[in-house]
Formats: structure tokens, C-alpha cells, sequence
């Protein structure tokens, strides 16, 4: 299981930004390793971001997105107290799913 | 996977299958569709990406903004944001041209969603990066060099 995404979601103005650190290696697959084979590539592919379980954006990324990713987007009409929740797939199938309430 | 899928894609190219698909209403306008994006992720070259999200005559817009640093000096993180002030933004992709694939990332935006987004993304040398953005069904562009001191891609 992966490890938790660092979530936070701050509402100024009923607009909150929400700053994502997610924990994967995000390996291109271009990259060898000390003995010269080459690296699988690992990377997440499929951002989705919900307000209150009503998906507001999504990200399809490549493997060109920087080990441990981070992410800043903003939603509109969101207030102290609704939730945000943030779940990626990567190239492997693997996923996570974590949620905050937004401060 | 759905292998007739993938032939058919293999057999027609990328972008005139995404435009039939729309014609016959297979597809929602505004919300890039998988097969579009696997293919858009494995061109090479700016013009060939740009084909492949069917954004070929976007046009420069000055209504969009990429923010980072002019020099960044880790290729390997490199913070990028595009900011769209164009009415009806429906996706943003980053485009960095001289990466081995250009496309780093694609981004719809929903309802709900300020079209706004930042990320952080590789950068094998110094290169111009490109914001495309589809507003009301059509394409825009803007462009900026960034120069990097150490490149992201090395091993």
C-alpha cells in the first residue's frame, strides 16, 4: 500500500486551494539502473479530484511529472467543512484514495 | 482493454478517429478521451503532440499564463503552473519540447474547478515549455522558455 498523500485544502473567498503531495516514484522507464537494465516505468497516471464526492478535476499525467508529485489546483463554491478527496491510479493499476476537509 | 479498440485505433490515425467518434456522438466534447491521450503521450516533438490532442491550430493566446522560474536549477523538479483566463476552459496540457515525449500533463477541468492548476514536472534540458488550453471547443497556446542548470533525466 502506498503511502498516505499529504492533503490541504484552505477556502478564502468560498475558493479553496488545495495543495496535493502524493508519494510515488513516478520511474520514466528511461532510466538504468548500476547494472545497465533498464528501469520499468511506474508512474501515476490518472489524478481525480472530488468536492464532496462531485469529481471537479482530472489529471492524466506522464511519466514526465517529478518524483513524488505535487499538485495545487483551486475549486470554486467550496466552504469550511465540505470535503475534498484526491485518488490516483498509476501505469500498474495501484491506487489511493485520501480525504480532507477543507480548513 | 478492449483489442478491437486498440486496432482500430492502430489502423486510423489518433486524432481522425477522435474526430469521428465526436461526429457520432461517442464522445463528450470537452473531456479528453483516453485513447486520445495515450496517443498524445507517445508522440514526439511538439507538432506531433499537438496532433495527436487535435490542437494542431491552436492559436497564441495572450490570456494564458505559465508560471515558474525562468531558471530552474534541479531538471528533476522543475514547479510549473498554467493559468487560463479564457472564458470556459474545459483542459490544460503542459507541453515541454524537448523531453523525449513532450506531453507531462493533461488536465480537465470540470465544473467546479478554477482554471488554474501547478505541478511539478521533469525537465532533461533546457527547453521551451508550451500551455495548451481547449476553451469552448477550441484550442489555445502560449509558449516560454525555461532554462534548466542540471537536467532531470539522467541516471
Amino acid at each position: 500500500m502506498a503511502d498516505p498523500m499529504k492533503i490541504r485544502a484552505v477556502s478564502r473567498n468560498n475558493v479553496a486551494d488545495v495543495r496535493v503531495l502524493m508519494a510515488h516514484e513516478m520511474e520514466t522507464g528511461q532510466r538504468k539502473d548500476s547494472s545497465g537494465n533498464l528501469v520499468p516505468a511506474w508512474y501515476i497516471n490518472e489524478v481525480t479530484a472530488s468536492l464532496n464526492g462531485k469529481p471537479v478535476m482530472k489529471a492524466h499525467w506522464g511519466p514526465a511529472i517529478s518524483k513524488n508529485p505535487y499538485l495545487q489546483f483551486k475549486i470554486k463554491d467550496a466552504k469550511k467543512g465540505d470535503k475534498v478527496s484526491i485518488t490516483w491510479v498509476d501505469n500498474k493499476g495501484e491506487k489511493r484514495t485520501d480525504e480532507v476537509t477543507v480548513g | 482493454m478492449n483489442h478491437q479498440r486498440r486496432n482500430t485505433l492502430k489502423a486510423a490515425s489518433g486524432a481522425s478517429l477522435y474526430g469521428a467518434l465526436l461526429t457520432i456522438g461517442l464522445l463528450k466534447p470537452g473531456q479528453v478521451s483516453a485513447q486520445t491521450l495515450a496517443e498524445a503521450f507517445k508522440a514526439q516533438g511538439i507538432p506531433a503532440t499537438l496532433k495527436a490532442l487535435g490542437a494542431a491550430d491552436a492559436a497564441t493566446s495572450a490570456d494564458i499564463t505559465i508560471i515558474s522560474p525562468d531558471i530552474a536549477e534541479n531538471g528533476a523538479v522543475v514547479p510549473v503552473g498554467i493559468r487560463s483566463a479564457i472564458p470556459k476552459t474545459e483542459s490544460m496540457a503542459l507541453l515541454v519540447e524537448k523531453n523525449p515525449s513532450a506531453l507531462a500533463g493533461a488536465y480537465d477541468i470540470l465544473e467546479g474547478a478554477e482554471a488554474e492548476v501547478s505541478m511539478r514536472i521533469k525537465m532533461g534540458q533546457s527547453s521551451d515549455v508550451i500551455a495548451v488550453v481547449k476553451a469552448d471547443g477550441k484550442f489555445y497556446m502560449a509558449r516560454k522558455e525555461i532554462k534548466v542548470t542540471l537536467g532531470g533525466c539522467g541516471g
